[in-house]
């Protein structure tokens, strides 16, 4: 192989080599490892559960988007309950198991938390019929009689 | 009196007050923990700082939470780095000494932290009696649900997570809830 081919080759595994994935102590992972398409598709499906999941130590964060050392081992576990096949309501279940329905960033459609998805239709709805009703009597106020 | 505007007011004002009556029961700082009453999360995690004797184990001992069964395990969670831990540490350490002799295990669970700053605020701390454990990427922190440290649970004699203090365990609280679970495992 000339030199050139060699640095080509080089350079190639180079850009093939795994980056950090997020929620990993810098360093922590030294080994160079090729990335798959695997791989993709479990980052891809931790992001996905993580940011349902509310980081416990920020203020309306998920543990996708908190840089805080919790959320990074929180989404770390994510990650390995993905990785050992369970699915992803079944890693939010265990974090409800630990955490109560507190955890989920949406909360589940049952109960008193019903009141978060009726009132804003409700009051949509409300302002709506409101409008219509002030509409109606403005134009009959302004109607000129024959 | 008009009545219709009455009925408007009511219905608009009813479900507001119902809300916020519910909202001013609850701390929102406060997350409810679905734990007690459940079987407690086993661990087994390596000692680091070994406690003083009679109590001390040696350091890189595992201590499992299976096999302290038929005693009553007192779990709390600490960090150097977290001052409130400061206010109950001695408190803690006494009481533990305390129950010396009786089914009762105290462990510290270090969190977020390392093994070094934790020896080092330990001696600075004027020592501690009970042994303090590693729990190296929280995964025991996230299995009690964990938010924030300190927080020290109460794991009765049947293994289920009896009681849990959220802050500076006060060393009355923590003696009265040994007792009570000392008294109702006893025949």
């Amino acid at each position: 192989m000339s030199r050139s081919a060699r640095v080509i080759v080089g350079l190639l595994a180079l850009t093939l080599v795994r980056t950090p994935a997020r929620g990993q102590t810098p360093g922590a992972d030294t080994a160079i490892r090729l990335r798959t398409p695997a791989d993709s598709a479990l980052e891809a499906r931790t992001s996905a559960v993580a940011s349902q999941l509310r980081c416990p130590v920020c203020q309306g964060l998920s543990i996708q988007d908190s840089p805080s050392e919790l959320a990074q081992s929180m989404r770390s576990l994510v990650r390995d309950q993905l990785a050992e096949g369970k699915s992803p309501d079944q890693v939010k279940a265990y974090f409800v198991s630990k955490y109560g329905e507190w955890i989920l960033l949406s909360p589940p459609p049952h109960g008193f938390n019903l009141l978060a998805y009726a009132v804003p239709v409700l009051i949509v709805l409300g302002g709506g019929a409101l409008i219509a009703l002030a509409v109606r009597r403005w134009t009959a106020g302004s109607e000129v009689p024959s | 009196m008009n009545w219709r505007r009455a009925g408007i007011a009511a219905v608009l004002v009813i479900p507001v007050v119902f809300v916020f009556s519910r909202g001013m029961k609850t701390d929102p700082r406060e997350i409810p923990s679905p734990l007690p009453g459940n079987p407690a999360p086993g661990f087994a995690l390596a000692v680091f700082a070994p406690g003083q004797p009679p109590l001390e184990r040696p350091i890189g001992d595992t201590v499992r939470l299976a096999d302290l069964k038929g005693r009553v395990v007192v779990l709390n969670f600490w960090a150097s780095w977290c001052l409130a831990c400061r206010d109950e540490h001695q408190g803690l350490s006494a009481v533990a000494r305390d129950y010396t002799g009786k089914p009762v295990q105290f462990v510290g669970s270090l969190y977020q932290d390392t093994p070094g700053n934790g020896t080092a605020w330990i001696a600075e701390m004027g020592g501690q009696s009970y042994p303090s454990v590693n729990d190296p990427k929280a995964l025991t922190a996230i299995d009690y649900g964990l938010y924030g440290v300190p927080e020290t649970f109460f794991i009765a004699q049947d293994g289920k997570i009896a009681r849990k203090i959220t802050g500076p365990a006060p060393p009355a609280v923590v003696k009265h809830i040994i007792d009570s679970l000392l008294t109702t495992a006893s025949p």
